[in-house]
């Protein structure tokens, strides 16, 4: 039961607050200034290598490493 | 090397299957021993044969198409077993004579009920959710599956589960735990699947060639994952016995309960609305060739909808032993799914803005737009039906089938049509589908079948839910059970011709799909030149 009350204490409290801020980060972080272009990029991603995996070239391998964070 | 691991493995799994089924206590056991017996032996010889042959090296620069191929044809195959199935149980409620009495046992509507849910959602649902995902996450990584030949491990092991557990619900096989009936080595090969499932889809993910994950394939790793955690957490139980089907669960009472619905809940949430709506963010805006109306708006709605669906279980025992914090808890939570339901819905639907006239001349969009609609529609049924006082007449009532059958069939149904018909043409390099009219006769003979199911169940459920409830002025019951079940019966003849006609749509989907393989010619490589690289 010690184990119970503690959990339940722990799951209303900091944890409730902990994902209440995660989530709230996530929405601030999806509607932050600039991320209008990288979204843009994003969504027709689907339009592209429709038939094959894209080749690995140099330039293209430098661009994904430099996008990826 | 590899070739000797896997003899290895095949021959000790031939030789423990069986030696298992030799011991097996009971015959649903034994056959499914025999069962993995037979495959695992069929392919130790099939191995032994190609030992030392020269195997064709993956190629890198090709999509693993083959799987999703097949995971195509398994769909559309195990979508009209399953409606077939469920055509026929909607007239064994109607017409009990139809449960007869040779068959008593094993064809009777007790045995056939779970083998009709888990046909639609597991054969059907879950083949659909494998194939399209492989297609999609290769699509939006730019990247070969990874694994090798792990993804046809992930489609055969997924039908064989299958192909288990729907014998085992004939035998009788079950641990009555609604949507999770399978028994606990059932379970366990699942489990090994499932796992291998996750690997392929993130090892794509990890070595994908563009920067970002798009979000269909967010969606769809949230359904991998949590389908993983619920499965395992709901189905710990204790076998009788190693060469028995039968197992003890682990949880008991209230526990038990709030745990079968903490999985039934999220497998709506999770199978039927996260995998599906990862299928919606990759077909819509390709059929629409158009990019997703927002892709801020996408991404609040996957976080917003995975924060929030976990915690609804709770509105499936409201007036039960279950706590009345936990239920309102689930009430709540259900109710603030309106939110990233509808946002999603927006999402789809606005995506058409300014193509809206392709309504008018493409059926495969008209079909993707209506099953968003109905996505709308059935998420908006349920938190409503989710509130204690609407669910004081709502529940154990013909309602709540309506519910989830104007979800399963508007909204998983139609998207997965809508996405069979996008993929047949591309997978078989044919250049169009064989007839659109056949579209459109599909189209309409599942609209017209839905609605039929919808509005009989709100009929039956309201009037039974009102009978039930009824009582005269000394306080006492008016109806018996009995007397609901007697007014019900035109509602249920409706009920099952909705049936007949989804199911007619779903046959005149199988022939127009087979007739573009067949009999549609090739696609003409496009005659754009491509940059030297």
């Amino acid at each position: 039961m010690e184990t119970y009350t503690a959990l339940r204490a722990f799951a209303d409290s900091w944890m409730l607050l902990g994902m209440t801020l995660f989530f709230l980060g996530v929405v601030l972080w999806a509607l932050r200034p600039g991320s209008r272009r990288t979204h843009a990029d994003t969504a027709s991603l689907i339009f592209r290598n429709d038939d094959k995996p894209a080749a690995e070239t140099p330039a293209r391998a430098a661009k994904t490493k430099e996008l990826r964070p | 090397m590899w070739d000797t691991v896997k003899l290895v493995a095949l021959g000790l799994v031939a030789l423990l299957a069986a030696i298992a089924a030799n011991y097996a206590r009971d015959v649903a056991y034994q056959l499914h021993m025999i069962m993995f017996m037979v495959v695992a032996a069929g392919l130790f010889l099939w191995t032994l044969r190609r030992v030392g042959e020269p195997r064709a090296a993956t190629n890198e620069g090709e999509y693993l198409d083959g799987v999703v191929r097949a995971g195509v044809i398994a769909t559309a195959f195990w979508g009209v077993v399953g409606f077939l199935a469920g055509t026929w149980i909607a007239f064994q409620l109607a017409f009990p004579q139809l449960n007869f009495a040779w068959a008593e046992g094993y064809l009777n509507f007790g045995r056939l009920r779970p083998l009709h849910t888990s046909a639609v959602i597991f054969a059907f649902g879950g083949n659909a959710l494998i194939a399209t995902s492989f297609y999609v996450v290769q699509r939006t990584s730019a990247a070969r599956l990874w694994g090798g030949n792990a993804a046809w491990f992930v489609f055969w092991g997924y039908n064989f589960f299958i192909v288990l557990a729907a014998t085992g619900y004939l035998l009788g096989v079950t641990q009555s735990k609604e949507y999770a009936e399978p028994e606990w080595y059932i379970d366990l090969w699942l489990t090994i699947v499932w796992v291998v499932y996750l690997a392929v889809f993130l090892g794509t993910i990890i070595k994908r060639k563009e920067p970002h994950i798009y979000v269909a394939n967010w969606f769809f790793l949230a359904f991998i994952v949590t389908i993983a955690m619920l499965h395992v957490v709901n189905n710990l139980a204790v076998p009788v016995s190693v060469f028995g089907s039968k197992s003890v669960q682990l949880f008991a009472g209230v526990q038990d309960a709030m745990t079968q619905w903490w999985y039934g809940h999220n497998a709506v949430g999770f199978f039927l609305t996260a995998g599906f709506l990862g299928m919606m963010y990759y077909f819509i805006p390709k059929q629409a060739e158009r990019p997703v109306y927002s892709y801020k708006l996408s991404i609040i709605h996957f976080w917003a909808l995975i924060f929030l669906y976990i915690w609804a279980g709770p509105h499936h025992l409201h007036y039960t032993a279950l706590p009345d914090w936990a239920s309102t808890l689930g009430m709540v939570f259900s109710i603030m799914l309106w939110m990233p339901s509808w946002g999603g819905m927006i999402n789809g639907l606005m995506t058409l803005s300014g193509a809206w006239d392709k309504l008018r001349t493409d059926p495969i969009i008209r079909m993707m737009v209506v099953s968003v609609g109905f996505y709308g529609m059935a998420t908006f049924e349920g938190p409503m039906m989710s509130i204690k006082a609407v669910n004081s007449l709502s529940h154990y009532t013909d309602w709540t089938i309506g519910h989830v059958h104007s979800g399963a069939l508007g909204w998983n149904g139609m998207i997965t049509f809508g996405a069979l018909y996008f993929l047949v043409p591309r997978l078989w390099n044919r250049e169009r589908l064989y007839s659109l009219a056949l579209v459109s006769w599909h189209f309409w003979l599942a609209t017209i079948g839905i609605v039929l199911y919808a509005s009989s169940m709100w009929v039956t459920g309201i009037m039974e839910g009102l009978m039930w409830r009824e009582v005269d002025a000394q306080g006492y019951l008016v109806n018996s059970f009995a007397d609901t079940v007697a007014a019900k019966f035109p509602m249920y003849v409706v009920r099952g011709l909705g049936g007949v006609l989804y199911l007619s749509g779903a046959i005149i989907m199988c022939y127009n799909l087979w007739k573009t393989v067949t009999s549609v010619g090739a696609r003409k490589p496009v005659a754009a030149a491509v940059p030297a690289e």
